[in-house]
């Protein structure tokens, strides 16, 4: 992390005599009615980690597409090497050196390492593609980035991670001047980021201009150098990362104090645990190959915070909580009485609502409205034959828009057209309107502005406060110290540590979960 | 493009401009080819003319595309209907043939009754492969498709049977306040769909099952249900326009009885806008769609296409109109013009 400071020659505030690589000016794009980006100005130097902050609608993703070609500019100046460029497609935007890996991996998951990265480019002999030469070059290019792994494995085989790492080895094998990282850390555990990190900081030191994304503050701490901030679609400032605090960053982002992320302050659950009966009790549930036998108790008005990494088990647990999944072995009881949960539908008539972590594709219709995604829920429950009264439609969804601050403030918005925090907003509507007892809530944050990330907070807190009560899944330990009553600790695919949260440190957490790897090494 | 889109706006971006805009241009080319095409006149207080032929005639596919919009927005599809139709027919027919007074009305109801019945039956049967089996709908309903012409055969014992009940023929050639009674009862159906999808939540939830299976499994919806419903009623759709067909021969041949109509109900649907992804349909759009294939069969001889290239001519007027329809296609057509975004940036159409 010293490394990177050592070299701010390399690094232009404003006024330097380096020029960059980059620079956009004045850029506005309208859709429709609508000011997508209003006069904003980047500049992107040789190496240089620059990050692109901003709330969800901030403009990030609009000026990205600007750079890379997918929408075209109402005004305003791209400048790449004191020449001036109007891209029209993405191909143009590629030819002049600019190359993007995105969130999701746009790569072909059953052709090789070597294939993707070359795909389109393939080294030929006698007319055929030369593969002994594609691998070669593949390898070569790997190694280059530190990415160990065979070039001539097929890409599926490989974690997210190093799909990652291949689309942007494919991307740096274009020699790109210029490379665009669309929140690539939003899937990879804290390993995983480390090594894209490592990538990154090669590449910079090669004289690459990376542009990064990501929601995640403590990464753009670690890896960046210079940031520019965003706010409805309005250029708030350009700053260095090292002269700004995170307090002031997350100011300058939401234009206002942010007293929400302070800790919340509530009173305490009625119940304590361990006394009085669990509202949700589980005894050795578990599902061969994903869960090991779990124990869980529940109690009125508490919130359960689930912490672990990516694959230890935590939204394995949740899905058997909740019937999405249907587990072999265990028994599960609510109120007192067991359940076996056959279906989600089983769940939600026993008053369980489940928000998954997978927003696209396990909970967003989006060709629906807005209205008729907050209310699906309710409507299945009462079947196709009993419509929700339009007078109770109306309230419900104009409630809900209101308490959840939900924008576009539309009922007949398309779900597709929100952003990711706006859109969960919507999904957590969408069970509370269902008026649960037990709300599973897994990775209700993930990759959502930190304005909508606090509000979300402020509700399960204020929920739990009713006496709702809250199992808590995220990756962000400090999301779920901060909303737990009780912590629960999970790795590889079974609980390990339990305790009521009686402030407990990301640290100690942390050591939780390392401790047990090493009394895992030991075993072994 | 300003806040408040006007009126010739907002009926250019209206997702029926182009079916009905299609079915226009159809009627107008009639027109040139033939003056007298829209004429209509009355005859004993009944509407007589190429216009009410067509209405008539648009009966069965506007039936089969009723149940084969449903179908399609949960992500489906049904190939089964036309041998579904002929056993419907086959099934009516030597009902009202073995009955003890063939002419009756009574004999009529019952055996139609008894059809539409056995036809929901068959119906459910797709949706127990589709959705409880887990079968892909292609195949479970080819499988109908090819069964359902052999069981309509061993119903009739092969033979082409002819009926005479002037009850049961009136469903086809029969007129009320003016008008023919086959379109009537499709229209009627069409309303009825309209009320029973969008008054009550079905509509909802079945677009909901066809946009996002899995969420709507997640948020508890009865995928099972619904999908088992619209296949049922798919195959109630595909009788009654069986039942039409015959009566309107007052026979029924299970060989040919609706052959290929599978093919022009999804074509009826496509054209009204409903894609065949699933998700949101529009029956309205499915009504002007078996309009414009009724219309377009009419067309045919109307301007002297030569019969044996009426497939040909048929296959490029829905090319034809399936490109009106297509953003891309639209924008290839539009004159370029230098930083117009305007579709890249809408992203996918409505």
């Amino acid at each position: 992390m010293t490394q990177m400071r050592t070299q701010p020659e390399t690094v232009s505030p404003p006024g330097a005599e380096t020029q960059p690589v980059i620079e956009m000016r004045d850029i506005s794009i309208t859709f429709g009615a609508v000011r997508a980006l209003d006069g904003v100005s980047v500049r992107l130097f040789p190496g240089e980690v620059h990050a692109l902050m901003g709330e969800n609608g901030a403009g990030k993703s609009t000026l990205i597409k600007a750079l890379t070609g997918v929408y075209t500019i109402d005004s305003g100046v791209i400048t790449i090497g004191g020449e001036q460029h109007e891209f029209h497609s993405p191909a143009a935007s590629q030819a002049a050196g600019i190359s993007t890996v995105y969130q999701e991996v746009n790569l072909v998951p059953n052709l090789t390492v070597a294939e993707n990265m070359l795909l389109g480019r393939e080294p030929r002999r006698f007319g055929s593609i030369n593969v002994r030469e594609m691998n070669r070059r593949a390898r070569r290019t790997l190694l280059h980035l530190g990415i160990d792994i065979d070039p001539r494995t097929v890409l599926d085989e490989h974690p997210i991670a190093v799909q990652q790492l291949v689309a942007i080895a494919r991307a740096v094998d274009v020699e790109a001047k210029v490379l665009i990282l669309d929140e690539p850390t939003s899937s990879l555990d804290a390993d995983e980021v480390e090594k894209l990190f490592t990538v990154m900081r090669r590449l910079r030191d090669e004289g690459v201009a990376i542009v990064f994304v990501s929601h995640f503050l403590d990464q753009i701490y670690e890896i960046a150098d210079r940031m520019t901030i965003l706010r409805n679609g309005r250029l708030v400032e350009e700053r260095m990362v090292a002269d700004t605090t995170q307090l002031e960053l997350v100011r300058l982002m939401i234009g206002r104090e942010l007293e929400v992320l302070d800790r919340l302050d509530r009173a305490a659950p009625q119940t304590d645990a361990g006394s009085g009966t669990p509202l949700l009790k589980a005894v050795g549930l578990g599902r061969k190959n994903t869960l090991e036998a779990t124990d869980l108790e529940l109690f009125e008005g508490e919130v359960v915070g689930i912490a672990g990494l990516l694959g230890s088990g935590r939204t394995e647990l949740a899905r058997l909580l909740f019937g999405a999944d249907t587990a072999d072995s265990g028994e599960l009881a609510v109120r007192s009485h067991r359940r076996r949960l056959r279906s989600p539908r089983h769940a939600i008539d026993r008053n369980i609502a489940f928000s998954s972590e997978d927003r696209k594709a396990e909970g967003v219709v989006g060709d629906l409205t807005v209205a008729d995604n907050m209310l699906l829920a309710l409507q299945a429950s009462r079947g196709w034959l009993r419509p929700i009264p339009q007078a109770t439609r109306t309230r419900l969804v104009k409630d809900y828009i209101e308490a959840l601050d939900i924008r576009p403030a539309d009922p007949n918005a398309l779900m597709r057209n929100l952003s990711g925090g706006n859109q969960q907003k919507v999904l957590l509507a969408r069970w509370l309107i269902t008026e649960p007892e037990i709300l599973i809530l897994d990775e209700p944050t993930r990759g959502i502005d930190i304005g909508a990330k606090a509000q979300i907070q402020a509700k399960v807190a204020e929920l739990a406060a009713q006496g709702l009560s809250v199992v808590f899944i995220s990756a962000e330990l400090e999301e779920v110290l901060r909303l737990s009553d009780r912590l629960v600790v999970m790795r590889d695919r079974r609980k390990i540590h339990e305790q009521t949260n009686d402030d407990v440190s990301v640290r100690d957490v942390l050591e939780i979960i390392a401790g047990e790897a090493r009394e895992g090494e030991t075993r072994a | 493009m300003p806040e408040n889109p006007t009126l010739v706006q907002r009926v250019l971006r209206h997702q029926l401009l182009w079916p009905v805009l299609a079915l226009l241009v159809l009627l107008l080319v009639n027109v040139v080819a033939k003056p007298s095409f829209l004429d209509v006149r009355m005859q004993d207080g009944h509407l007589y003319g190429n216009v009410i032929d067509i209405m008539r005639n648009s009966a069965p596919v506007m039936l089969v595309a009723l149940g084969m919009t449903l179908v399609i927005a949960t992500r489906g599809i049904d190939l089964s209907v036309g041998a579904i139709a002929a056993i419907a027919a086959a099934v009516a027919c030597t009902r009202i043939i073995g009955a003890g007074d063939e002419a009756a009305l009574s004999t009529a109801v019952m055996a139609m009754t008894y059809a539409i019945v056995v036809c929901i039956v068959l119906g459910a049967w797709n949706g127990l492969l589709v959705s409880v089996l887990g079968i892909q709908p292609i195949i479970a309903t080819l499988i109908l498709m090819v069964a359902g012409r052999g069981i309509s055969m061993a119903i009739t014992d092969g033979q082409i049977t002819t009926v005479n009940n002037p009850w049961f023929s009136d469903l086809a050639s029969g007129f009320v306040l003016t008008l023919p009674l086959a379109f009537l009862v499709a229209v009627g159906m069409v309303v009825f769909t309209a009320l029973l999808t969008r008054r009550t939540a079905l509509g909802m939830l079945i677009e909901a099952v066809g946009i996002n299976p899995e969420a709507s499994r997640l948020a508890g919806v009865r995928a099972r249900t619904i999908i088992w419903t619209v296949y049922g009623f798919s195959g109630l759709c595909a009788g009654l326009a069986g039942l039409v067909i015959a009566a309107n021969t007052n026979s029924v041949n299970a060989n040919s009885l609706g052959l290929w109509i599978e093919l022009d109900a999804i074509l009826a649907v496509v054209i009204g806008g409903t894609s065949l992804m699933g998700g949101r349909f529009s029956l309205a759009g499915t009504f002007i769609g078996a309009l414009f294939i009724a219309t377009l069969a009419r067309t045919i001889p109307n301007i002297g296409i030569p019969s044996e290239v009426n497939y040909l001519f048929k296959a490029v007027v829905v090319i034809a109109v399936c490109l009106l329809q297509s953003p891309k296609a639209r924008a290839l057509l539009r004159v370029r013009r230098p930083g117009a975004p305007t579709l890249v940036k809408a992203g996918s159409p409505a």
